[in-house]
């Protein structure tokens, strides 16, 4: 008997713990000199050392340890005097050496927060995350599963591996556990990852992509009941790859675990794999059966001890924070709090300000971006970021609106060419021979053919049914292909017939 | 007398992918009895007190700049490889999940 | 040599053509060579008589042949570190050190055995058979750089790389008549050096007298960026102190825990014998002492299984090396599990399993833990030392060559080779052996060992070569040269 939420939240209460691991966007990997360029032909980056080979030794990135640095000063950490890097020890063929180096006990941030606001049925409320630890360690290389139904691993024939991609860095951040969120919860979680991305994408450290796998979410759950002082067993769910998703997954384990624990059975600790198509979880491997990592510090590199000088010059750079930052486009833009809400919530908020950036008015950029793009991505049910039209595209639209060489009517036709890959504006305009018929003789033309067919319609307007001239109008904009502005041939019509 | 059993042996060779036949786990588990035994020792004077050694020279922040360096070319990063298809390094089918 | 190759005497290739004769000749017996690179080193030895012929300037060792230990990466060459796993591998990148003696023009003849992965005292765990003692065929020829230490001994190489983890390079200096460095760790690059103990592992030269050695010392030695533990100093003057030897007034500090008691006879013979030599040329000799080296060995054995564990999970079958059992239906894991069981020999898993163990999750503190805490109190002990002495020393090892056979069965009798040797890798200072005399009781040589404080290399050069020329004149002779004929076996 499937338990709705509402069931489950009446009975037990979630405590979350979120696991983000952030792709760097230095150029080179975070142990040695290749390049991180993404899309590459397989193994044309890699080197001795990021494929493992025997006597190869690893060697720090700077620019990557500056970059946890940042993350950790934007998360309100201490940065550790005296860090370590250490062996995680286990088997892969992902991984070339079967250790991954990382840190363990001496990570180089520690004890930071990050304040997230939601909408409650009480109005905004504001959760603190405790973030536990920030970390460095470095990506695996990619594998194709062959021969399989599906291209995944279960049930394929043999597997082919790419280690372009391995070696690249990656900064784990870690929370404490979190509680206190109660039906909120997957709410808190999905606005937590957000705010991560908004400060990482701030920080310019990485393209915070969670499609494209620079933004990676594990979602940590487990639920006792309400009022409880012990803590349940926790699932651990992978494979979430948007903000959507963390909503969804964390509701989806939150409801799987209420139905055991009321069947009276028990919650299995073990890693789950997030389905976008259902919302359910699939069960992976078994934590229990967990391997031993034997962490050891790693001889093969000296620690970190990164002088105070140049953590507060980091600290002074650092830009201002993504709350403020919204507050302040807020006023800029003269935008209610609701639209507001409806920006961020909808995930359009950066893409509208790149947009106003390239000298887009506020409002038909926002307007453009929830309205009808948005409706767009819906239907493909995909995210707006994925879609091929870009700011730029956009910013241009709005202009050619403004300069009258397109109508809202057709600006939507470019909007839809630009999406379906027919290229950019100019050349969609160019192709569907988009163009607003603005020569009075043409439409004039076009209104008197109108009326001769329909006469009698004409005849209507003339003694003083105004109403009548609508469908003279739509006739109209039919001859004309959809490409005369609507209000011009109104006016151009009644003046016709003599209702000027 | 600290000592491994036969199964504590094959716990570890499982850890470490060893396919170990029964007899090297057997005469394994013997030896390190005496080995154990041996290196046990250590903890006679590994007090509290004293810092570990991770690293014998006193280097801190050894670092590299931010710059690509030339890549081995793929034939040369497959060079070794027991299989390969497509420039790829071919592995048999991975029981374990990702 | 060199000055014969430089004043136009002989050519590198009628050198190298020599070396690659008596190679030869005596190598079936020997076995000291897993890969002789004919072509490659006549090659070399040609395009360096070009550049000496052209008129370049060239390096004091350019056109002298050498012999590489089979642990350090050569590219296109076949590199197996004495193991199964990595039979005809051909790396495609050049270790640091290959890199160095390249640059300084030295002819590589080809790839000496060694101990599987460099893991023990006699070459006997290489599978590709034990190398054989020049002094006596019978017996060892030291580990695991036995491979190396033999080919000197046997004239097939004038210079040749060791890698001292525990002794590697000492130990069989001093079983085959040799001389044997290990530089201060972070001396020497390790980038292309197989992995076996990470933070105890070191290249060095080996050679048969004080000045050959370091000459290649400063050969291969210097601050590396691609080894983030490489020293970013300047290499120690260590040439020049071979050359000058003058050790008035040092004072040499004799380890009370290493001072030979229990060892063999012959073995102490020599070394009472080569301390009074020292006093005659004007060295102070004073008592220090180290308490914790008693420790040493015990914390030898968890550190550096316990790296080597890890070091060794990369021969997976997955990328490179061998691949076994991979038959329709078996998985990745099938193939590791086999591979490694059939790649791997009996010292490397037993190391692998210690390590695996002592890393474990219950276990780390009371192990690894533990045993690095050892390596601090071993650091401080020769800190301690030091303040009273500028080098100390001790007998190389505690036997001379043992049979064949003899100790194989027995893996702590085995260790306990290394016990004079191992605090040095500890605390990451220098250390070296060179040939004090042959033990009376067999004719067998026996090794005198210096050690240095870190960064000061040259302090041990300075010493070994006041004693190596001091022995000299007692011998009239190279201690070599009573070394059994070989060839007309």
């Amino acid at each position: 008997m499937a338990l709705t939420y509402d069931d489950v939240i009446a009975k037990y209460e979630p405590v979350l713990g979120l696991e983000v691991h952030v792709e760097l966007n230095t150029k080179s990997k975070m142990f040695c000199g290749c390049s991180t360029i993404f899309g590459g032909e397989p193994n044309t980056q890699t080197c001795p050392v990021c494929l493992a080979l025997p006597g190869a030794l690893p060697t720090v990135n700077e620019k990557a340890i500056e970059s946890t640095i940042k993350i950790g000063l934007a998360l309100n950490c201490s940065i550790a005097p005296f860090s370590r890097f250490a062996r995680k020890n286990y088997f892969y063929p992902d991984m070339p050496k079967n250790f991954q180096i990382s840190q363990y006990d001496e990570p180089i941030c520690v004890n930071g927060y990050v304040d997230v606001e939601i909408e409650t049925d009480e109005g905004p409320k504001s959760f603190r995350i405790e973030v536990e630890r920030v970390h460095m360690e470095e990506d695996t290389g990619k594998s194709l599963h062959v021969g399989g139904a599906t291209g995944r691993i279960h049930g394929a024939e043999y597997s082919l591996l790419d280690y372009n991609r391995a070696g690249i860095p990656l900064v784990e951040i870690v929370t404490k556990i979190v509680p206190g969120t109660g039906k909120y919860a997957p709410e808190v979680a999905k606005a937590y990852v957000a705010e991560l991305r908004d400060i990482l994408r701030s920080l310019g450290v990485s393209d915070v992509k969670m499609e494209q796998g620079s933004l990676r979410c594990d979602a940590n759950v487990s639920l006792r009941l309400i009022g409880a002082q012990t803590l349940g067993t926790r699932s651990e769910t992978k494979n979430v790859n948007s903000l959507r998703s963390v909503e969804r997954a964390i509701r989806g384990e939150m409801i799987r675990h209420a139905e055991l624990l009321n069947k009276g059975e028990r919650v299995v600790q073990e890693t789950r794999h997030f389905q976008e198509e259902s919302g359910l979880t699939r069960s992976g491997r078994s934590k229990e059966q967990a391997e031993d990592y034997r962490y050891f510090p790693e001889p093969d590199l000296v620690p970190v001890a990164p002088d105070e000088a140049w953590i507060e010059t980091l600290r002074l750079a650092l830009p201002e924070r993504p709350s403020i930052h919204r507050k302040r486009l807020q006023e800029a833009w003269a935008v209610p709090d609701k639209e507001m809400a409806a920006m961020i919530n909808a995930d359009v908020l950066n893409i509208v300000e790149a947009t106003v950036n390239l000298g887009a008015d506020p409002t038909k950029a926002r307007s453009w971006w929830l309205g009808e793009i948005s409706r767009i991505a819906n239907d493909k049910n995909v995210a707006i970021a994925t879609l091929a039209i870009t700011p730029n595209d956009v910013a241009e639209i709005v202009a050619l609106v403004s300069a009258g060489e397109l109508t809202d009517k057709l600006a939507r036709q470019v909007i839809e060419g630009v999406i379906a890959g027919e290229g950019k504006p100019a050349a969609v305009i160019a192709a569907r021979g988009i163009k607003v018929v603005n020569d009075d003789g043409a439409l004039m033309a076009a209104i008197e053919k109108v009326c001769a067919e329909q006469a009698d319609t004409a005849q209507k307007v003339r003694d003083g049914h105004l109403p009548a001239a609508g469908a003279l109008i739509g006739a109209v904009m039919k001859e004309t292909k959809g490409q005369a502005d609507a209000a011009r041939v109104r006016e151009l019509l009644l003046g016709h017939l003599g209702q000027a | 007398m600290s000592s491994l059993s036969r199964d504590d042996i094959a716990n570890l060779a499982r850890l470490a992918r060893i396919e170990m036949s029964e007899d090297e786990l057997v005469s394994l588990s013997n030896e390190f009895t005496v080995i154990l035994d041996a290196v046990a020792r250590v903890q006679e004077v590994a007090s509290a007190d004293v810092e570990p050694t991770s690293h014998p020279l006193p280097l801190r922040n050894v670092f590299r700049p931010d710059v690509v360096v030339p890549s081995l070319t793929p034939e040369e990063a497959l060079s070794g490889a027991p299989a390969q298809e497509e420039s790829r390094f071919r592995v048999p089918q991975i029981l374990g999940e990702e | 040599m060199a000055a014969k190759l430089s004043s136009g005497e002989t050519t590198s290739v009628a050198l190298t053509q020599a070396h690659l004769d008596r190679i030869a000749a005596v190598d079936t017996d020997v076995h000291a060579f897993l890969f002789v690179n004919t072509e490659g080193a006549l090659a070399q030895a040609a395009a360096v008589d070009a550049k000496r012929a052209a008129g370049e300037k060239l390096s004091p060792l350019a056109g002298v042949p050498l012999a590489l230990k089979d642990v350090m990466t050569q590219k296109g060459v076949p590199t197996t570190a004495g193991s199964k796993i990595l039979e005809g591998w051909r790396p495609p990148y050049d270790s640091t050190v290959v890199a160095n003696l390249k640059n300084n023009d030295i002819v590589i003849l080809g790839k000496t055995n060694m101990d599987e992965f460099a893991m023990g005292s006699s070459t006997e765990n290489s599978a590709y058979g034990p190398t054989h003692n020049p002094w006596d065929l019978t017996r060892i020829p030291g580990g695991s750089g036995g491979g190396s230490s033999a080919a000197l001994a046997a004239f097939e190489a004038p210079l040749a790389i060791g890698t001292d983890t525990g002794g590697s390079i000492r130990q069989p200096a001093a079983v085959t008549g040799t001389v044997g460095v290990k530089p201060t760790y972070g001396g020497v690059s390790r980038f292309g050096l197989i992995a076996f103990s990470s933070s105890l592992d070191q290249a060095g030269p080996c050679a048969r007298t004080v000045l050959d050695a370091a000459l290649l010392h400063e050969a291969i030695a210097g601050y590396d960026p691609k080894d983030s533990t490489s020293i970013n100093a300047p290499v120690p003057q260590v040439v020049n102190a071979a050359r000058s030897g003058d050790v008035k007034g040092m004072k040499i500090g004799v380890v009370k825990e290493l001072n030979g008691d229990g060892y063999q006879s012959g073995v102490r013979a020599r070394f009472e014998e080569s301390l009074e030599l020292l006093a005659a040329a004007g060295a102070e000799i004073v008592e220090v002492s180290a308490p914790n080296f008693e420790y040493a060995l015990a914390a030898y054995y968890l550190i550096a299984p316990s790296e080597c564990s890890s070091n060794l999970a990369r021969f997976d079958a997955m990328r490179y090396g061998l691949r076994v059992g991979d038959v329709d239906g078996a998985s990745a894991e099938s193939v590791m599990n086999l591979t490694r069981e059939v790649g791997f020999g009996r010292e490397v898993k037993r190391r692998i399993i210690l390590g695996t163990y002592a890393l474990s999750s219950g276990y780390y503190d009371a192990y690894y833990g533990s045993a690095q805490k050892v390596r601090t109190l071993i650091t401080q002990d020769f800190n301690k030392a030091f303040e009273k002495c500028d080098v100390m020393v001790s007998p190389t090892c505690p036997t001379t060559a043992f049979k064949i056979g003899e100790k194989s069965d027995d893996p702590i009798a085995m260790y306990l080779n290394d016990i004079a040797t191992i605090p040095v890798n500890m605390a990451g200072i220098g250390g070296m052996s060179l040939p004090a005399g042959l033990a009376p009781e067999d004719g067998l040589p026996v090794g005198f060992q210096i050690m240095s404080p870190a960064m000061q290399d040259q302090r041990m050069y300075l010493v070994a070569a006041a004693l190596e020329a001091a022995l000299l004149s007692k011998w009239g002779a190279p201690l070599l040269s009573l070394a059994p004929e070989l060839v007309g076996k």
